[in-house]
């Protein structure tokens, strides 16, 4: 009962909040609402017991990815950027997306109803008590089947900072910071 | 609302109860701790700077964290007509809340925790408290000014630069430990019978210097440096919105503190905790006499203010003294009965309680007093060194610190590879520590090297001064 209170609670914050962080002009609104959306998921995330993800969502996206974000939009005078990159066939776009997506959700709903217990939807859930510390769980997973993925996408990642820091680096290549 | 609901909830605060007192608690007494906090740093400028300090309100000036308080309750709240008036609102109160929140997961005393048991607890403090840059960066935003822009702007470069350092140091007290909760990293330091700064100098000093950059605090203040940014991100803020500002600033060094206590200063642990005496002393001797260390710390205290009652210029402030007095008595009592209670052995009622109430008892005094002194550290090296230009603090940070906190990861591993082998631990420790020391004076060297070649090259300015 207290779990589905929660997930209300978490729910409705993450989806009004989204809305929100579409429809407020003023960029830094946006980023606000969007962190709050970002929270709330990270709340729906503890309430299925997954802590590991959780924090996780808490420590790189809003702790990290977030404050970058803000960073950009502080820097960068985006009221006037947004002028110049008003796009013609918006409309369309819009309307293409949301079909896709309406596509999508009416999907789920079709076959979760078609294979009861089987489907999207799980039926009986494990009760919180019998769950692993899904910390440890994860570790394994990743350190033992998954290592050669695990490994490619951190040099993957490494040599995407590498790269940002040469192109960052003055042409010249005689500054030094 | 149905039955079921009211019952589910009566339910949950049943079994919940003492961490909900713990939470209430930690949101009340944090605030004016901090105030206490604000006090003792402002004394011991005093005495390091050979002044006395604040001396009118109260004996010493016991009471001027109040009188601060009230001053700041009632002052005018005013808000920039150009600002941008909700965020302007909202970001002091992410700063404040995203500091108490962390603590939450602090285990100050065996059993005085709120989110007990959670098996991210080190992650969550971490990644909760570090939430509260978001209120500087969006006050500073917020604000409209350019020194408060450019004191958000800094404080961001600087976060982003020195949480790496200290969570790399941190990572390196986690491979000791190998959990991540924060009672078992404190059982695995009572387990192992050593603090864990003993095995990991190098991480615990790099986290030391790391906090210190990310509470925005001196040698590292440079997104309030007063003389350049009048006071950076909080130039426009005033009255209670500064106040809490200033809060969430005190409550975070606590939160630092305390993670550095839990992972490298062996938590709640008392000094020697696996000494289990020798001889003539017998075991049970030195529990009894542990256990009464804080009552007699304590009591010692009440002894000195009334010493110093006595002393005072008018009788309202030797009264006051007095009743400091009698406060610190009442303590020492709460703290001793349950230590006589337990060193005689007492059954009944009252031997089931102070078996159960002691050990959180006295690992909160030892937790606390370990903050303290980490805090203490803090405030001297305030008063010590003079401020670091912005450049030198983010060569610091990426050329020295950053290698030297990886490298170190790496020599704890293999030191640990080492022992799982079947060495000595401190035959496999010594080296590796020695070998990441070596490496450290090795990059100040070359950065030393860089920077004057670069220096003679440029002629950058010279303003070391702050």
């Amino acid at each position: 009962m207290l779990d589905s209170i929660l997930f209300y609670f978490f729910a409705g914050i993450a989806v009004i909040s989204a809305a929100l962080m579409v429809t407020r002009r003023n960029a830094i609104h946006s980023a606000v609402f969007l962190i709050t959306t970002l929270l709330a998921t990270a709340g729906i995330f503890l309430q299925l017991r997954a802590e590991f993800l959780f924090i996780a969502q808490i420590i790189l996206y809003v702790g990290g990815i977030m404050v970058l974000f803000i960073f950009v939009i502080m820097l960068v005078r985006l009221d006037v950027a947004l002028h110049h990159i008003r796009f013609r066939m918006k409309n369309l776009v819009v309307t293409i997306v949301i079909a896709v997506l309406g596509a999508e959700a009416g999907a789920i709903i079709y076959y979760a109803r078609k294979l009861p217990g089987q489907g999207l939807f799980i039926q009986n859930m494990a009760p919180a008590e019998n769950l692993a510390p899904n910390s440890e769980k994860l570790a394994q997973s990743l350190f033992s089947n998954y290592l050669l993925p695990f490994e490619i996408a951190s040099v993957l990642l490494l040599v995407a900072m590498v790269g940002s820091v040469v192109m960052a680096k003055n042409k010249k290549g005689t500054e030094d910071s | 609302m149905t039955p079921s609901t009211l019952q589910s909830i009566l339910h949950f605060l049943e079994t919940w109860w003492v961490e909900l007192v713990s939470g209430v608690v930690i949101v009340a007494v944090v605030p004016l701790v901090a105030g206490y906090v604000v006090l003792v740093e402002r004394k011991l400028m005093a005495d390091m700077q050979a002044r006395l300090g604040p001396m009118r309100v109260g004996p010493h000036g016991l009471l001027q964290p109040i009188a601060d308080a009230v001053k700041l309750l009632i002052k005018e709240d005013i808000i920039p007509n150009d600002a941008d008036k909700l965020i302007f609102w909202l970001a002091p109160v992410i700063s404040m809340t995203a500091a108490l929140t962390s603590m939450g997961a602090i285990a100050f005393g065996p059993s005085f925790q709120v989110a007990r048991d959670i098996n991210i607890g080190i992650l969550f403090v971490l990644g909760v408290s570090s939430l509260g840059f978001l209120g500087i960066i969006l006050g500073g935003w917020a604000s409209n000014s350019h020194y408060s822009i450019i004191g958000a702007l800094r404080s961001t470069a600087q976060l982003v630069s020195y949480e790496t350092a200290g969570g790399l140091a941190i990572i390196s007290g986690l491979l000791l430990s190998g959990t991540l909760s924060i009672s078992g990293i404190v059982e695995a330091q009572e387990k192992q019978g050593v603090w864990f700064i003993f095995l990991a100098p190098v991480a615990a000093f790099i986290y030391l210097v790391a906090s210190i950059a990310e509470t925005n605090r001196a040698p590292f203040d440079l997104p309030e440096a007063e003389s350049e940014l009048v006071a950076g991100y909080m130039t426009e803020y005033s009255g209670f919105r500064w106040a809490l500002y200033f809060l969430g600033e005190y409550a975070n060094m606590i939160v630092v503190g305390s993670v550095a206590t839990t992972l490298f200063l062996g938590g709640w642990l008392r000094p020697f905790p696996n000494w289990k005496g020798s001889g003539l002393i017998r075991e049970d001797i030195v529990d009894v006499g542990w256990n009464l260390v804080p009552a007699i710390c304590v009591g010692l205290i009440g002894v000195y203010c009334i010493y110093r009652a006595g002393k005072q210029p008018a009788k309202v402030q030797s009264g006051f003294m007095w009743a400091v007095a009698l406060a610190c008595f009442a303590v020492a009592v709460i703290y001793a009965i349950p230590a006589l209670v337990f060193a005689l052995k007492v059954g009944g009622f009252a031997g089931t309680i102070s078996a159960k109430v002691l050990p959180g008892l006295t690992g909160a005094f030892w937790f606390l007093l370990k903050v303290a002194g980490y805090i203490y550290v803090f405030m001297w090296l305030r008063f010590t060194l003079p401020r670091y230009r912005f450049d030198q603090l983010m060569h610091l940070g990426w050329y020295i610190l950053i290698p030297l906190a990886i490298v170190n990861v790496f020599a704890v591993g293999i030191a640990m590879l080492l022992e799982s082998h079947g060495w000595n631990r401190w035959l496999a420790l010594i080296p590796t520590v020695l070998a990441t020391l070596a490496f450290a004076i090795l990059l100040v060297r070359w950065h030393d090297r860089r920077t004057e070649s670069a220096s003679t090259a440029s002629l950058a300015p010279d303003s070391y001064a702050g």
